[in-house]
């Protein structure tokens, strides 16, 4: 199966902080971790909302809103992608995210939908368009 | 707390079973010591609580055995010595695991996955084997994968690692020359292994993503081990294309499904295995 890790922002990924050269270390040291375990899909960090935009959709109004955002707790700080076998792995990977200035943190983890959990309302025609997108995408990535 | 213990396993089993066996030379001691130690933490685990290093631990309590053994079996005393010696080594390597010794792990790592696909094995005993040691799966998963029973699995792997004991394959990465010959035939397991997901030949449901998962982790693992070989690179990649196009195949009832034409529009949802490669 696979996770979404989330990890949420604090007022100092808000505020543009660069992560401490230890912090750097021990993170670039947990992602080759995953990486060797063959657990690592993808991983990014993410720029404070100041530099991001909301679009938000009302019938056929868009309406785009600069950030920064007010709710700093819900607000995203970066994310990976992971394969693991089970939630629980998933969370015993979590439970190793660097942390060394022992600051209190949020992180996330969410399964993501995989086709079978879509159930009647994702159709064969469905799927194997989703397939062909997905193929077209591996060959030209 | 026995799925935390179990999760923890995952992790740390190959690793564990590949240090071990560095030390003893011996796959299926290693094995064996392996899951003595994971007894052990099964038994403690639940009083004193998952230790912050759950790896260092698992691997002193599997020495700690080892060395038993060792005394039990009578075995000469420099022997002892050399593995008492060897222990510390480790030990202290262990207490450090952010010096711990990346490079010998990846080394141990290798040379576990070229042992357990060794081709003096049969097919059949290099993927039980492979799914055992390297993918941590139970004789109760393997089983289904080939329509028999646990016991026959069990012996199965028994049987292997005595082959590989009788014939002294060593513990180690084949030499240069070798090599490609003996990645074919590692590649070959992974494939078999991704191939008995993607199809399932045998049991009931058409698809199994569980072997192919694994599969695909094993590849990876592999590919980043050796990263200069492109059939390495290559056979990952053929498995994400196949893993991509399997949604396909099952109906919501589970019946097989021909891959068709153009269909109606898609739902957009993101590509599987987009690397971004970020950190």
């Amino acid at each position: 199966m696979r996770v979404m890790v989330l990890i949420k922002a604090t007022e100092q990924s808000e505020a543009g902080e660069m992560p401490s050269q230890e912090l750097l270390e021990q993170m670039t040291d947990f992602n080759e971790d995953l990486v060797r375990a063959g657990v690592m899909l993808a991983g990014d960090g993410l720029h404070p909302s100041s530099k991001g935009v909301r679009v938000e959709f009302s019938g056929r109004e868009r309406k785009v809103i600069d950030g920064p955002f007010a709710e700093t707790k819900e607000l995203l700080a970066g994310y990976w992608l992971w394969q693991v076998k089970s939630l629980d792995e998933a969370i015993e990977w979590t439970k190793r995210i660097p942390n060394p200035t022992g600051e209190h943190g949020v992180v996330e983890i969410r399964p993501v939908f995989e086709a079978d959990d879509f159930g009647e309302e994702f159709t064969p025609e469905l799927r194997e368009r989703e397939a062909q997108l997905r193929a077209q995408a591996e060959t030209s990535a | 707390m026995k799925r935390t213990i179990e999760a923890v396993w995952r992790i740390e089993s190959v690793r564990l079973i590949a240090g071990i066996a560095h030390l003893t030379r011996d796959v299926g001691l290693a094995e064996d010591l392996a899951q003595e130690a994971l007894v052990a933490a099964l038994e403690q685990w639940p009083e004193s609580g998952v230790p912050e290093n759950p790896g260092a631990w698992l691997m002193a309590t599997a020495k700690h055995r080892g060395v038993d053994r060792l005394r039990r079996a009578e075995v000469h005393q420099r022997k002892t010595e050399e593995l008492g010696r060897d222990a510390e080594l480790r030990s202290r390597v262990d207490d450090d695991l952010a010096a711990a010794v990346d490079d010998p792990f990846d080394d141990d790592l290798l040379r576990l996955i070229f042992t357990a696909c060794h081709p003096v094995l049969s097919t059949d005993a290099r993927v039980a084997l492979t799914l055992r040691l390297l993918c941590g799966l139970t004789t109760r998963e393997i089983a289904p994968a080939y329509l028999t029973t646990e016991s026959a699995v069990a012996q199965r792997i028994v049987r292997a690692k005595r082959t590989l004991s009788a014939t002294c394959v060593p513990f180690a990465v084949p030499e240069h020359r070798e090599l490609h010959e003996r990645l074919a035939s590692v590649l070959e397991v992974i494939y078999l292994i991704f191939n008995e997901g993607y199809s399932a030949s045998a049991g009931e449901r058409p698809i199994r993503p569980e072997l192919m998962e694994e599969a695909l982790r094993l590849g990876r693992i592999l590919a980043e081990l050796l990263p200069r070989e492109a059939e390495v690179h290559g056979l990952v990649a053929l498995m994400e294309l196949q893993a991509s196009r399997t949604r396909a195949r099952s109906s919501p009832s589970g019946d097989q499904v021909l891959l068709l034409g153009p269909g109606p529009l898609a739902l957009g949802l993101a590509p599987r295995g987009a690397r971004a490669g970020g950190a």
